[in-house]
């Protein structure tokens, strides 16, 4: 017998060299970019093996973005909730108040590794599109920011913290004017403009090699978490909680732990008016396997194949699909993934704000009001991880209006 | 024999390049697309690129997204659009038709079901934007099953070593995209592109057609002379786009529009 010597394929092995989480994620592109995306393969595979980069992307992990970010145990919140001890992992403490800066920083490493001097990123709540012209000021690169005309609305701060940092901000008035529109418009550019021009995708969707290299970049949160739980209670959590946009925050948490098998990983949808309404942002609850930005992945389609319009409070997270290894987790039964409505996750943001005194982002709120519901069926002595994507302060308006409050 | 084979080797016993207009099914409304198509050959249009409306049209310019939203209000789907050709097929039986669009329709319905529906409706080959060779999977047995050419774009970008393998999974003829960009772009080099085809020509016998960035009759009697196909879209779309309360008007326009090309080729 062999079977010694046999090694068992981990889950953390994937994707495959083109890129598929079983029959998920892949490069479902038009031609132009099948080439392209070798070459960012290529260097992406190389870079992750070289020590140079590596060093460089740590020392700016740490001395620009303020790595590691704390794992801050609620007490708290873990006592009005009365179940499992619950640790935040501060991804808002990282400048630009989001954990999106750790992929924008290692994608501009590789852009200027690769010679681009243009960068051009697509954005949803504008956190991306910060972290991305934060970069891009840095090291001196044109920037442009596609954005949905609607998000532009929503998010009137994130625009002017960009046009600050010198991005130019292109709004997308094609099909519903939001992230999904945004995406498709920042292809549109690459496509158009290969040779100079980097493409930073700001969440672990789009075409492969995006998927894994955000996650790659991202898992420095799962990482850092790892370390930091078993120093303070000397083991692993029981359960990990992430919301879902397109899935960066939540994939850079679980990765470290998706081997650990005792360790359950739920991943929070938005719900938005609930999922009964169709008015919702929940592809993994309530979607389908199709076609889309690249990869085949859940989505949120009608009968005909056409995407269809999404709804959250939370603009980070309106976008009808999501990163293809979390369609994977999903039908493998590796990761759980729940939703919460709106209400839920307004609520969830005035809990922690109050309890804790941490405003958090309306994406990471979500998160929040799933633990609201899952610490209380756990015991006090397990663990609870909750991935604090961002924080707050881009949502202050967005919650004054809803609460009817003018300033 | 393939229709669109068969096309092709009438055209080159003629000395004739293939013209061939896109337009997008159910754009500005369904009531149009069927006459449309009967007009475009009366025009001399040799084979007929029909698009499938999608709310997420990534390859095309602001031109096709717009005709994709203007089919979609009246939910255009792929169902509809082989119900076009299948009418269209009932007074015409010779001119190829090949359906260019973006994938999800065509998961969603499943490709068996979907090969054999245009096999059905009289559907000659279809061009897939988002699906290169590498993620065809069953797509390409489906297709060949159904007797349906699997057509394929090459690019700028694309390297010998990639059209070899795209070539081989092709068949009725090659899309070559003029230039890196979206549909509708301007800027079109010829000499490039005939650099290009001599490229792609040492890798394969099939006809090939050029797209993307041929605006009227000058550009496409030049790309005419170093190509055996010729493929017009935004440049047509854009005349449904301004006469879009106006079905005579539309079929008026883009049969003028196509007499002048090909004249312009023939000549
Ligand atoms: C704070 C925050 N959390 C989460 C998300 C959702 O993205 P992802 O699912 O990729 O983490 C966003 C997106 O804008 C965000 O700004």
């Amino acid at each position: 017998m062999t079977i010694e010597t046999a090694t068992e394929k981990k889950l953390s092995d994937m994707p495959d060299e083109n890129g598929h989480f079983g029959q998920y994620g892949g490069m479902f592109v038009a031609e132009t970019l099948m080439e392209p995306l070798e070459e960012l393969k290529r260097a992406y595979l190389m870079y992750m093996q070289d020590a140079d980069f590596l060093a460089e992307l740590d020392k700016d992990l740490s001395d620009y973005v303020g790595r590691p970010s704390p794992l801050y145990l609620a007490e708290r919140m873990s006592r009005e909730l009365g179940g499992a001890k619950i640790y935040l992992k501060r991804e808002d403490l990282n400048h630009t108040g989001a954990h999106k800066v750790n992929n924008t920083i290692g994608q501009m490493l590789l852009a200027k590794r690769m010679g681009k001097t243009r960068i051009i990123a697509e954005t949803g709540a504008g956190q991306h599109g910060v972290a991305t012209a934060t970069v891009a000021a840095r090291l001196d690169l044109e920037c442009v920011v596609y954005m949905g005309a609607e998000d532009i609305q929503r998010q009137a701060l994130n625009v002017y913290r960009m046009k600050l940092l010198g991005a130019k901000v292109v709004s997308v008035e094609s099909g519903s004017r939001t992230l999904k529109d945004a995406l498709n418009e920042a292809m549109r550019d690459w496509v158009t403009n290969i040779d100079n021009t980097f493409y930073i995708i700001g969440t672990a969707a789009g075409p492969h090699p995006y998927p894994a290299m955000v996650r790659d970049f991202q898992s420095v949160i799962g990482r850092e978490a790892k370390q930091q739980i078993l120093k303070h209670e000397g083991r692993l959590p029981d359960a990990l909680v992430a919301c879902i946009g397109g899935g960066s925050n939540a994939i850079g948490l679980f990765y470290p732990f998706v081997d650990d098998q005792d360790v359950s990983m739920y991943g929070v949808e938005a719900a938005g008016h609930g999922l009964e309404t169709g008015e919702h942002a929940a592809p993994l609850c309530a979607g389908k396997p199709g076609v889309l930005h690249g990869n085949r992945t859940y989505l949120m389609e009608d009968q005909h194949g056409q995407i269809i319009p999404t709804h959250s409070v939370s603009a980070g997270l309106d976008y009808p699909g999501v990163g293809p290894e979390h369609s994977w987790l999903k039908d493998i039964g590796r990761a759980n993934y729940v939703s919460v409505t709106d209400t839920e996750a307004l609520q969830g943001f005035h809990d922690l704000t109050k309890i804790e005194g941490i405003i958090p982002a309306l994406e990471s709120s979500h998160a929040i009001a799933y633990v609201k519901k899952l610490a209380p069926t756990m015991d006090k002595d397990q663990i609870i991880v909750v991935n604090l994507s961002g924080r707050g302060d881009k949502d202050i308006h967005t919650v004054a209006t809803i609460d009817g409050i003018e300033f | 024999m393939s229709r669109i084979k068969n096309c092709f080797e009438q055209l080159k016993q003629q000395n004739k390049t293939a013209l061939i207009p896109y337009v997008s099914a159910g754009d500005p409304n369904p009531d149009i697309t069927v006459e449309l198509m009967h007009a475009m050959v009366a025009s001399g249009a040799d084979i007929i690129e029909l698009g499938v409306p999608f709310s997420d049209p990534m390859a095309d310019g602001p031109v096709i997204q717009k005709a994709s939203e203007r089919a979609l209000i009246y939910g255009t789907s792929l169902t509809d659009v082989m119900g076009m050709v299948s009418t269209f097929r009932e007074s015409n039986s010779d001119t190829p038709v090949v359906l260019m669009g973006y994938l999800n329709p065509i998961e969603v319905m499943g490709y068996e079901k979907f090969a054999q529906q245009a096999q059905d409706a009289g559907v000659d080959g279809v061009l897939t934007v988002d699906i290169p060779p590498e993620e065809a999977g069953t797509y390409i047995p489906a297709l060949r099953h159904c007797n349906l050419d699997p057509i394929f774009l090459l690019s700028p970008t694309t390297t010998k070593e990639r059209m070899k393998i795209i070539c081989q999974h092709a068949s009725g003829f090659i899309y070559y995209v003029a230039v890196k960009g979206v549909t509708g772009t301007l800027a079109l080099d010829t000499e490039e592109v005939s650099r290009r085809l001599d490229v792609i020509k040492e890798v394969t016998d099939l006809p090939v057609g050029v797209g993307f960035g041929i605006k009227n009759a000058d550009s496409a009697a030049a790309i005419g002379q170093v190509s055996e196909a010729v493929v017009v879209g935004s440049a047509l779309v854009n005349l449904v786009e301004k006469n879009a309360l106006d079905n005579d008007k539309i079929i008026k326009e883009i049969s003028r529009e196509l007499q002048s090309m090909r004249r312009a080729l023939d000549s």
